[in-house]
């Protein structure tokens, strides 16, 4: 006994809170600069989860404390099951949820909408899109106002706004910014008692303890200048960054594609001298096409008319960043540890993340600098009576913090929208029926049980569409023939995309009459709008034409009953998809079955998207699957999908179906720098109609998008355009508090069940026991 | 011994050489340094300019496996293979191919797969070795029939079933623990009770099985005959002289997979949200990120030599006849 009383000292010694404290201070010692001692004593303050080591020993501290905290977590008051910390039941916090980290968070980089969810809240481009109107409208954001192009000739000389198209050689944007908007608390803009840069020459290295930007205690700000605008501009340029809108704005920007020669020769002569410190300022170096007016105001120069330019001012793209940003994350240390720009983004926006720990949550947190932003006062008809107008003139945000947890499995991440845990939901084709049904009309509604827990539905049709193309480049289907197009329109017909809507989309979407979605200047709803070869208008909506139709179509194409005249042999085609799993088998099966209607015997050439990705480039695919989503809501981010020298296999462009209309590239060539109205109407549904015409792509769909909320979460309007939307929303979280712990108040009767069970099966089990070993003895 | 070890730890340099080539080809045989950049760089406007850039940056314009512009050692040494695998040897897993550094991560997520794996496998262990000898014990009669068919039942159950189910119905229905997430510290408890428990549920079938049959072999044995003989109670039979015997073909089992713990479980983690070394490998193929991939492949590598090598010594420790040399 003595001599374990002994040991126990030493076991307890290696896994308490004293020896953590007096581990962190002697790793400590060695500090020397006084900067260094002050990156230490915060990371004495953190968390200790900042080094492995330190989560080694909270690992071992952990199974010692098991009991312990499983007695306290019964004793509380917030639920069992709450996944998050009780301290935050009532905090103005709104909860949702990522499944993939994003992989960058630097604005000149990010163009994913997983990363938009984050960086949109935190950059603040000049424009954005207005909340509630719709159609969508641009609206200043760090802008005073939305910029209008002044147009110049080759000479220099100002032309009017009506100015022909090829008398344009340049359109100036002038940008002037609000004054007084101040960024995010930063240690990048951190000074010392002398006014310098405080943690801007950190020329030995960072020292072992700092593993997080939260572990530099001093942070700074300043005003949001014009400069910051301009300097972005050149980050675009920067052959570093890998950007992946530069080669687009090369197009488009003047001067883009000089000034990016010139910083890649700067950067290899910094690479042969080692100077420069793995850093080079791009404020000196000259851009012909981004000119800094004043302290406030910023010009840009884009080539020839590009009215569509005004709509990348509401990307994050465009968006400031300040110079001192990536003086302070180029030094020497910062990318080993993880601390870049692309991982802890510096902002003016209403929220800044203040824990990026993608393995686990993304927190943004209200950012103490932010200016404040009234709610809109106007909308949309419908839009007071919905509620939407309630915070009209308040300041945004109106949540102090945002909580994204990792959740990559639906299943969880429904159960705990249910439970309250989250406060929005999409919802997958798993629990569809559970939250869904449908009206006498086709209308979506809400089960009996959602609404009993006060859950609302909001829908939308997205600005996107999923199509399938035919690669006009292919012998059979391709071409500019009369016999491919015949043969085209018939697959047109019939292919039920009505009845694909209903099987695999849960009805959640509306199948398209043409490239141009509902939302976007350009689409005709109603009679009018319809793809009449494909359709009829009868009681009030399209109807799909009959597949006999379809099959005299075949027949005046030479492919009576699905056989080639030419030939005498069957008609096969070929579908080249990545539909790969076993889910899609179904998908595939249906999509055979289509082609059956018409005798063609569909081979489906299911490949891995790197080999699909190249077979679309060398044109070899016949019919393919394909998607598009809207960067900007403009008929011009569409029709340029089918525009010739967009091709995709002779010019690399968008054009997957390799489509080369004449006709239709001049159409297009005019309405792209046409101001919207009614000539610009009239000319999109010129080149809409040759479209149809040729049939290049069967026009699919446009997805619906539904999405679910709690009664405590208010301000939810689908905005597909804009992504800046979380300063927008309310929560109730006193009411969330409430409902969380009605619907989650643990059931004990089934544990106490099954211990009385064991205790009772545990007297014949010892009878058996001690009969066996009487047995065995005997 | 000590020679054992050194020998065997020479043999592990070809097998990771190997290893190491063997994942390089496959996966480049499925991903070109193009397919690599454009998942990188995006879907959108994607210029040949710009792949070659990120290609250039991150070392993969270079040739697969053998330059043949080179001349003499950098045939083999200015190639992808040599430059992205050598640092592996010393443990310097590099950047990933988005700027992440890779040792630091792994650090970091390998703590949240320990933290389910070791508590499965003790507690596993626990239960199903004493879920094993009941039934030895009671063998031969209808507690080991059907402890047997309920074994068999359990093993039969897809170990999503147990997930999903243990999910809904522990976190949904009894409202006892949340349904996934995860926290550090002491926070961390109430997120690995279920997936601990689950994964002791999904694996107590087999595991009892297994042990039985090894229980029931010693059983069999005259040392076994001979403790009874002498007088010996059954239990202490058992736990005495079978269980101590059973230990080198459990520890078989159990040593081996010691070091693998640290790679984590991809499902489990997947479903609980649990920030671990198996959604890190799973989330690196999709995003096609080599550097991950061949890190982690690497380390599974390595670290399954070391738990054979950790088998062999455990041998000598609980066997004194086996010697190593």
């Amino acid at each position: 006994m003595r001599a374990l009383s002994k040991r126990k000292p030493a076991k307890v010694r290696y896994t308490g809170p004293e020896h953590w404290a007096r581990r962190r201070t002697d790793c400590c010692k060695n500090a020397a600069r006084p900067w260094r001692r002050e990156l230490n004593k915060d990371v004495n303050r953190g968390f200790p989860s900042t080094g492995s080591a330190v989560c080694a020993r909270r690992f071992w501290a952990l199974f010692l404390c098991t009991v312990l905290v499983g007695a306290l977590s019964a004793c509380g008051k917030s639920p069992w099951n709450n996944p998050y910390p009780s301290g935050q039941a009532r905090g103005n916090v709104l909860y949702s949820k990522f499944a993939e980290r994003p992989k960058h968070l630097d604005p000149g980089r990010a163009y994913s909408s997983n990363e938009y969810a984050f960086i949109a809240q935190i950059y603040e481009p000049p424009l954005q899109y207005h909340y509630l109107k719709r159609p969508y409208t641009l609206v200043p954001l760090s802008a005073e106002s939305v910029p209008t192009p002044v147009y110049l000739d080759s000479a220099g000389g100002v032309l009017p706004a009506t100015a022909s198209v090829d008398d344009i050689a340049y359109s100036i944007y002038e940008v002037r910014i609000r004054p007084g908007i101040l960024f995010q608390p930063h240690p990048a803009f951190a000074l010392n008692e002398a006014g310098e840069y405080r943690y801007h020459n950190l020329t030995d290295g960072l020292p072992a303890g700092v593993r997080l930007l939260a572990d530099f205690r001093k942070t700074g700000t300043r005003e949001l200048v014009a400069a910051d605008f301009v300097y972005q501009l050149k980050r675009l340029a920067h052959p570093g960054l890998h950007s992946p809108i530069a080669g687009l704005m090369k197009e488009h920007i003047v001067g883009m594609a000089e000034f990016s020669e010139l910083v890649s020769e700067r950067l290899d002569v910094t690479s042969a001298t080692g100077s420069g410190n793995g850093y080079l300022d791009l404020r000196p170096i000259p851009h012909a096409g981004v000119e800094l007016r004043d302290r406030y105001t910023y010009r840009l120069k884009i080539k020839g008319k590009y009215p569509q330019f005004r709509y990348w001012l509401a990307m994050p793209f465009f968006a400031p960043m300040p110079w001192e940003a990536e003086r302070f994350y180029a030094q020497p240390g910062m990318a080993q540890r993880n601390i870049t720009l692309d991982w802890y983004p510096v902002g003016t926006g209403p929220f800044m993340l203040t824990e990026n720990n993608p393995n686990r949550r993304m927190v943004l947190a209200r950012n103490p600098n932010f200016r404040g932003e009234p709610y809109p006062s106007v909308g949309e008809p419908g839009d007071r009576e919905a509620g939407l107008l309630q915070d009209a003139g308040e300041s945004m945000p109106f949540i102090d913090q945002a909580v994204f947890s990792l959740e990559k499995e639906t299943i969880p991440y429904w159960n705990k929208f249910l439970q309250g845990y989250y406060d929005t939901s999409g919802i997958s084709s798993d629990s569809f029926d559970q939250a869904i049904r449908f009206g006498g009309k086709g209308d979506a509604q809400l089960t009996e049980g959602m609404q009993e827990k006060g859950i609302s539905l909001t829908t939308a049709v997205t600005t996107s569409i999923y199509y399938t193309g035919f690669n006009m480049l292919d012998p059979v289907v391709g071409g500019a023939g009369d016999r491919a197009r015949k043969l085209r329109r018939a697959i047109s017909i019939a292919v039920d995309f009505e009845e694909f809507i209903s099987i695999f989309a849960n009805g959640r979407g509306m199948a398209a009459q043409g490239p141009i979605p509902p939302g976007i200047f350009g689409h005709v709803p109603g009679a009018a709008g319809i793809n009449t070869y494909v359709y009829a208008w009868a009681n009030d909506k399209p109807r799909r034409r009959p597949v006999e139709e379809a099959r005299r179509l075949m027949a005046e194409a030479g492919y009576a009953n699905g056989i080639d005249s030419n030939t005498g042999k069957p008609l096969t085609l070929f579908f080249d998809t990545t539909a790969t799993g076993p889910d899609d088998k179904a998908r595939m099966d249906w999509m055979r079955k289509q082609f059956a209607k018409l005798d063609i015997q569909l081979v489906v050439r299911a490949t891995d998207y790197n080999r699909f990705q190249d077979k679309m480039r060398k044109g070899t695919a016949q019919i393919f699957q394909w998607g598009w989503n809207a960067d900007y809501p403009d008929p011009e981010n569409f029709l340029f999908l089918l525009h010739g020298p967009n091709g995709k296999v002779r010019h690399g462009g968008e054009n997957a179906a390799n489509y080369d209309n004449a006709e239709f590239n001049r159409l297009f060539e005019e309405l792209k720098n046409m101001d919207d109205g009614p000539r610009r109407q009239a000319i999109i549904q010129r080149s809409v109609e040759i479209a149809r015409r040729d049939a290049p792509w069967l026009w699919g769909y446009h997805p619906k998008a539904f999405s679910l909320h709690h009664g405590w979460y208010a301000n939810a309007k689908p905005n597909l355009m804009a992504n800046n939307t979380l300063k927008y929303r309310r929560v109730d979280p006193v009411l969330r508090e409430q409902r969380r712990r009605e619907w989650n108040r643990p059931v004990l009767w089934p544990i106490y069940g099954g211990f009385g069970i064991l205790a009772v099966s545990l007297v014949p089990a010892f009878i058996s026991y001690r009969r066996r070993e009487r047995a065995a003895v005997q | 011994m000590i020679a054992y070890i050194i020998r065997r730890t020479l043999y592990a340099f070809p097998i990771l050489i190997g290893v190491n080539v063997l994942t390089f080809v496959l996966f480049f045989v499925v991903n070109s340094p193009e397919d690599m950049a454009r998942m990188h760089l995006g879907m959108k406007y994607v210029t040949p300019e710009a792949i070659q850039e990120w290609k250039q940056a991150r070392g993969y314009d270079r040739p697969l496996l053998i330059n043949v512009a080179a001349d003499g050692v950098e045939r083999l040494t200015d190639t992808i293979f040599f430059q992205k695998s050598l640092h592996l040897f010393v443990f310097d897993f590099g950047r990933s191919d988005s700027g992440r550094d890779i040792g630091y991560d792994i650090a970091q997520r390998m703590w949240p797969s320990l933290a389910i794996a070791i508590p499965s496998l003790l507690i596993g262990l626990l239960v199903n070795i004493t879920c094993a000898m009941i039934i030895a014990f009671f063998r031969a009669t209808y507690i080991d029939l059907w402890g047997v068919i309920a074994c068999v039942v359990l093993m039969s159950v897809s170990s999503l079933f147990y997930i999903i189910g243990g999910q809904y119905l522990v976190g949904k229905l009894l409202n006892l623990v949340p349904i996934s997430g995860y926290d550090t510290g002491l926070n961390a408890f109430k997120f690995i009770v279920l997936p601990v428990l689950i994964g002791l549920a999904s694996g107590i079938g087999s595991g009892t099985r297994w042990y039985r049959t090894i229980f029931l072999e010693e059983l069999g044995k005259d040392y076994v005959r001979t403790a009874r003989a002498k007088g010996l109670e059954e239990h202490s039979v058992l736990f005495k002289h079978v269980l101590r015997n059973a230990l080198i073909p459990i520890l078989t089992g159990v040593v081996v997979v010691l070091p693998l713990l640290f790679m984590g479980s991809l499902i489990t983690e997947s479903f609980f949200g649990i920030p671990g070394l198996g959604s890190y490998t799973i989330d690196a193929i999709n995003r096609q990120d080599f550097a991950i991939v061949r890190s982690m492949v690497f380390l599974g590598s390595v670290l399954y030599i070391v738990g054979l090598l950790l088998t062999d010594i455990s041998y000598t420790m609980v066997d004194p006849r086996i010697r190593l040399h």
